[in-house]
C-alpha cells in the first residue's frame, strides 16, 4: 500500500449561506477512505460548522452537523478549532457539539477530537503538513 | 424602510454598513448568514446594540435554528418567521438588500 500523507482541511466558512462547508465534508470522506492522515481546522467563519443544536427543517436543507460526529470512526481524529474565532463570534468550545473518537491504542476509551489552538498553533499546523485543501 | 443583511458580518462588512447607513426608524431584518449578527457577546455586538432603539432589529427565526443559535441572540432582537419576513416587505415602502 503507499504511503499516507498528512491532509489538512481547512474549513473558513459557515454551513448553509453556501456550500463550502458541505463539500468539504465530502472530501473529507473521500480523504478518509482513502486512508490518508486527515485533519479538520474550523477558523474564521468555520467554526460555526460545527456549532451544537442545528434544526434545519424550517429552511428546509439537509442538516449535514451530524456528519462531523461520526467522522472518528473513519480515523478523523484530529478537529483542530480557532480560540481567537470562537471569541470573536461569542463562543465557547460549550457551545460546540461534543466530537469524540474510540482509541484503539488505548482500549478504546473515548476520547475528544476537539483540539483548541490559537494563532501560532495554527501556523505551525499548516507548516507541517503534506497536502492542505482549503474550503 | 426595511434593509435586509444575509451575509455572516465576520466575513463581509454588509452589516456594519448597513447599521451605519440605516435612517432612524428603520426595520433591519437578519437573515442566511446575515443571522450571525445577531450573536450575544461578538465582536459586531456593540455596534448592533448602539442602533437599537433608534431602529428595530430583526432575526430570521428558521435560519436562527438552522445554525443552532436560536438561544444565543442578543435581548432585543425580535426573531420573525417568514410570514414575518412578508409582513415587513408589504409594511415598508421600500427595501434595501445589503447583499
Amino acid at each position: 500500500m503507499s504511503e499516507s500523507k498528512k491532509f489538512l482541511y481547512v474549513n473558513r466558512k459557515a454551513p448553509y449561506g453556501t456550500v463550502y462547508a458541505l463539500e468539504s465534508l465530502e472530501v473529507v470522506l473521500i480523504g478518509a477512505a482513502f486512508e490518508q492522515d486527515v485533519q479538520l481546522l474550523f477558523v474564521d467563519d468555520g467554526v460555526f460548522q460545527i456549532v451544537k443544536g442545528q434544526d434545519t427543517k424550517g429552511i428546509e436543507m439537509k442538516n449535514f452537523s451530524p456528519t462531523y460526529s461520526a467522522l472518528g470512526d473513519y480515523e478523523v481524529t484530529k478537529m483542530y478549532v480557532s480560540k481567537e474565532s470562537l471569541e470573536e463570534r461569542g463562543l465557547t468550545v460549550d457551545d460546540l457539539m461534543p466530537l469524540t473518537y474510540e482509541d484503539e491504542d488505548d482500549d478504546w476509551a473515548e476520547k475528544d477530537s476537539i483540539i483548541l489552538v490559537n494563532k501560532d498553533e495554527i501556523a505551525a499546523l499548516m507548516e507541517e503538513q503534506d497536502v492542505v485543501l482549503s474550503f | 424602510m426595511l434593509h435586509t443583511v444575509n451575509k455572516s458580518p465576520f466575513e463581509k462588512n454588509s452589516l456594519v454598513s448597513c447599521l451605519e447607513h440605516a435612517a432612524d426608524g428603520s426595520a433591519i431584518l437578519l437573515i442566511e448568514d446575515g443571522v450571525y449578527g445577531a450573536l450575544n457577546g461578538s465582536a459586531v455586538a456593540d455596534k448592533v446594540k448602539s442602533v437599537m432603539g433608534k431602529s428595530t432589529i430583526y432575526a430570521l427565526g428558521p435560519d436562527l435554528d438552522a445554525r443552532g443559535i436560536a438561544d444565543k441572540i442578543m435581548d432585543g432582537i425580535k426573531v420573525v418567521d417568514y410570514a414575518g419576513f412578508v409582513d415587513l416587505a408589504c409594511e415598508n415602502d421600500k427595501v434595501q438588500a445589503w447583499l
